[in-house]
């Protein structure tokens, strides 16, 4: 109960952060469309820069930092994650090039 | 230019004319036209162009030594000749193996002979051989399964051979040092071989030509043995003095056989060499010296050693005999090789079986040239031969004469006849030798040359006319063949020695033959208790020679035909085959004459010229058997002597002419009658005094049974231990082989098969699906850090 009374604070960052972290691992395993899947990882890795945001910000950590690390690394992971997409989109078309759709459960090649 | 330098580049032209008629025909052979035929007219013309240059150089020759001139002044000294080399071999201290030459009258003769005689054995070798040209249906060499055999004529492989022995021949008479004579004595012994094997497809021509090889082995070995005295007795093979140059750069002469054995300080009297002295000597001493017996006597030795070169021991040493041994081995060793060359008791067997051969090679290789080349070696080293030797000589020379002339009785086959004839006249000229009749012997070896290569050639003529060699089948063919049958009665004629006694007139046989007896008459005039023997037996066997001659004429050519088959295909041969037996017959009947209008120019005082320094002397005893004494040479042509030869010789002639004539030309009496009389005698002769039976079971089956003791030896017990340790070897492989595949192939293999499962159950894992595979990083990332929740405690800043 005491989360809901106290003021915004650390864990209600964390709490955020875990929950759309969570929606992304969800999103990530039960989609069979591979641009949900891709969805899920944005997720995933917005889940994580908000962490970041979190952990770095003075406001909740105190001021003895000038708060703007985690800022720097969150603007990294979005660079990341751009770059990340960029590639994971060509793969989905060169995927749907050969498979002709876009359901990830077709792709069992590597099944042993 | 200098006849020195001429001479022998001339002869050396002669001789490798041949050579290269060999080379030519082994190389381009079978493209010499159609079957090779050509290779006849390359052979013959380089035998004929070898002809003409042996003349030419006989005729230069005589321009500066002519004949008469060395006659009885000279006779005790050097003969006039050329000796020098072309090319060193190699030297081994004071031995020096070298190609070169010695050139007398005697070469000169040797080569114009055996040129002659080649030269028309080649002409008549290409009618002889003209079966050859096309392919040969073989109808005396059946296989073992009784198949006729068909083969490719072998035309031009008979005249390859034909002129290697050529120039065999011709090198064994022109070399001018031992070791070059060996080489080429063991050249025309293979050139025997491979003619005698011609028709190598017959098992009795294969088995012949085996013979004839391994029983010139024997002679050989002897001779090997004569070559190592003679080196480490004289140290040097050359026959004549030769030059050396010294480490201080002079050139000197150094002592040859020759001049060693009979040195001109000696009056050319035998005497031992100094090296053969020294020899015996230094092994002496060192026998003394390894055996440490008193003081006294190793210290002479010792002394001796010292002296080895004191011309004054070395005198006192040769008087009491020293090193006589040496010198009578090493004359012992050259003759056992003659008496294998020359087909001599007991090494004769070989010359009757070589008769497989085609007839123009047992002409020219198995009667006037290579079997005389035995005879020759006796003649070219008869300085170096002591009496002892000589006697040697002498008693196998008697024996071979007369147990050939006997078998040549009995025998059937015309080839054997002659073959044995040629035997026993070999003896003859041994006898000669033996009893110190050089000229005699030497002259007999070129009459013989003549008449009885005319003979076989004539033989081959009618061979090739009735296709078989039994005379029992032939008869009557003077009617179908009359140059044969007149050819062949003069050669006759010849080797039976007729002549008209007290005259000079007379067949070449007649010289040679009447001198031989000569010489055994005068001998048994020196020796009366030993001469008898070799004289009546001499006599024996020249009567014996007449008679079976005349068989054989009687027998072939006279008469009424025995098969009617045989004479009615009989024919004369081609011209290319009588031009050459009128050719030889009237060598044979002229070969001894003096050449009209030159002055006694003829073959006897050519030979004289050739006669060794000092041999002509009579020599009274030997060291180890002093009764004997050699006549001197004149004596034997002293006018009483020779009458008396020529008379006796004539006599029993005629008496062996009479006999054939009555048993075999008139038929007045069976010759089956006198078999019949004497049946063990006639057998023994006709199985030729056993001589093959004898070998055969002291030597041959001796020699087959060690080979199968030698064989049961290899099977039983070497084969044994050898497939014993294969058999052991295969045991331990076969048991290593269980362990692998047991122990470790298997262990690798379960290895390999858990490995396999152990895959094979991890790839369920992998199920490709891509969710599936998120699924599982998160459920492991959030395994960790619950994981990690348990060992680390943390705390968050601030």
């Amino acid at each position: 109960m005491s989360i809901f009374c106290e003021p915004v604070g650390l864990s209600h960052y964390l709490v955020v952060s875990a929950i759309l972290f969570v929606c992304g691992v969800l999103c990530m395993t039960t989609k069979r469309n591979v641009l949900g899947v891709l969805m899920g990882i944005e997720l995933v890795l917005n889940g994580a820069n908000l962490n970041f945001m979190a952990f770095g910000s003075p406001a909740i950590c105190g001021t003895s930092t000038l708060g703007l690390d985690g800022q720097l690394i969150a603007l990294f992971v979005i660079v990341l994650a751009a770059a990340e997409a960029a590639v994971a989109l060509a793969i989905a078309l060169n995927y749907y090039h050969t498979h002709a759709t876009v359901d990830v459960d077709r792709g069992n090649e590597l099944k042993g | 230019m200098d006849l020195n330098v001429l001479l022998p580049r001339l002869l050396a032209l002669a001789w490798l004319l041949p050579l290269c008629s060999f080379a030519l025909i082994v190389f381009f052979g079978p493209r010499m036209g159609r079957a090779g035929r050509y290779a006849a007219h390359v052979a013959t013309t380089a035998i004929i162009a070898a002809c003409v240059l042996s003349f030419a150089s006989l005729g230069l020759w005589l321009t500066q030594h002519p004949v008469g001139a060395a006659h009885g002044a000279h006779a005790a000294a050097v003969p006039p000749h050329i000796n020098g080399d072309w090319y060193s071999l190699g030297e081994f201290g004071s031995l020096r193996v070298t190609i070169g030459y010695y050139i007398d009258a005697l070469t000169l003769c040797m080569f114009c002979m055996v040129t002659l005689v080649a030269s028309c054995i080649h002409v008549y070798s290409a009618g002889y051989m003209h079966g050859e040209l096309h392919d040969v249906f073989d109808t005396f060499g059946p296989t073992e399964e009784g198949r006729m055999i068909r083969r490719r004529g072998r035309y031009y492989r008979f005249f390859q051979c034909l002129s290697l022995f050529c120039f065999s021949m011709l090198g064994l008479v022109l070399a001018g040092n031992v070791a070059m004579v060996f080489v080429f004595w063991e050249l025309v012994g293979i050139c025997s071989y491979l003619l005698i094997g011609f028709w190598h497809e017959r098992k009795s021509a294969s088995n012949a030509a085996n013979k004839a090889f391994i029983v010139n082995r024997v002679g050989d070995f002897g001779m090997i043995v004569g070559l190592m005295a003679v080196w480490t007795g004289m140290g040097t093979f050359s026959f004549g003095d030769y030059k050396v140059t010294k480490a201080d750069g002079t050139v000197a002469m150094a002592p040859g056989i020759f001049s060693q054995v009979r040195p001109a300080a000696n009056e050319h009297k035998l005497q031992i060499p100094d090296g053969m002295v020294k020899s015996a000597v230094g092994s002496q001493a060192s026998n003394v010296l390894v055996g440490k017996s008193d003081a006294k006597a190793v210290a002479v030795a010792a002394q001796d050693i010292r002296d080895l070169s004191a011309p004054q021991k070395l005198k006192d040493w040769r008087s009491q005999g020293l090193g006589y041994g040496l010198l009578v081995i090493a004359g012992l060793g050259i003759f056992c090789g003659c008496v294998g060359k020359s087909a001599q008791v007991p090494l004769h067997v070989w010359l009757p079986d070589a008769m497989e051969g085609p007839t123009p090679v047992s002409a020219l290789i198995h009667a006037a040239t290579m079997v005389a080349a035995g005879v020759y070696l006796v003649g070219r080293f008869y300085p170096v031969f002591t009496p002892e030797v000589l006697m040697v000589i002498a008693c196998i020379g008697c024996a071979t004469l007369f147990i050939a002339a006997t078998v040549a009785l009995t025998a059937t086959d015309i080839k054997r006849v002659l073959a044995y004839s040629t035997v026993s006249q070999l003896g003859f000229m041994m006898l000669a030798l033996g009893l110190g009749g050089w000229l005699a012997g030497m002259l007999h070896l070129f009459t013989h040359a003549f008449f009885k290569s005319l003979l076989f050639l004539c033989s081959g003529s009618v061979i090739h006319a009735c296709g078989t060699n039994e005379m029992p089948s032939m008869g009557g063919l003077r009617r179908k063949m009359p140059i044969t049958a007149m050819t062949m009665l003069i050669g006759c004629l010849a080797i039976a020695g007729a002549g008209i006694p007290a005259t000079v007139i007379g067949f070449s046989g007649f010289y040679s033959k009447d001198s031989i007896i000569a010489q055994d008459l005068s001998f048994w005039a020196a020796n009366p208790r030993l001469g008898g023997w070799f004289f009546y037996a001499a006599l024996f066997g020249a009567g014996l020679t007449a008679f079976y001659m005349f068989r054989l004429w009687y027998m072939t050519f006279a008469g009424n035909p025995r098969d009617g088959h045989v004479y009615y295909h009989a024919h004369e041969s081609p011209s290319s085959m009588t031009v050459p037996l009128m050719i030889l017959a009237v060598l044979a009947a002229v070969g001894a004459w003096n050449i009209p209008f030159t002055g006694g120019l003829g073959l006897q005082s050519l030979l004289q010229q050739a006669q060794p320094a000092g041999i002509a002397d009579g020599v009274s005893g030997g060291l180890y058997w002093s009764s004997i004494a050699m006549p001197a040479q004149h004596l034997a042509h002293e006018h009483a002597n020779a009458i008396k030869a020529e008379w006796a010789a004539f006599g029993v002639a005629l008496v062996g002419f009479l006999l054939a004539t009555v048993f075999y030309g008139l038929r007045k009496l069976d010759p089956a009658d006198v078999t019949r009389a004497f049946p063990r005698l006639y057998r023994f002769l006709f199985r030729k005094w056993m001589f093959d039976e004898l070998y055969s079971y002291c030597l041959v089956r001796p020699m087959l049974k060690i080979s199968d003791w030698v064989a049961a030896v290899d099977r039983r017990g070497i084969d044994w231990l050898v497939d014993g340790s294969a058999r052991a070897i295969e045991g331990i492989a076969r048991v290593d082989d269980w362990f692998d595949r047991i122990f470790i192939d298997r262990a690798v293999n379960v290895a390999a098969r858990w490995t396999y499962a152990l895959g094979m159950r991890l790839r369920t894992i992998e199920t490709g699906n891509v969710r599936q595979y998120v699924l599982w990083l998160v459920v492991a990332t959030v395994g960790l850090f619950v994981l990690m929740s348990f060992f680390w405690s943390y705390a968050i800043a601030g």
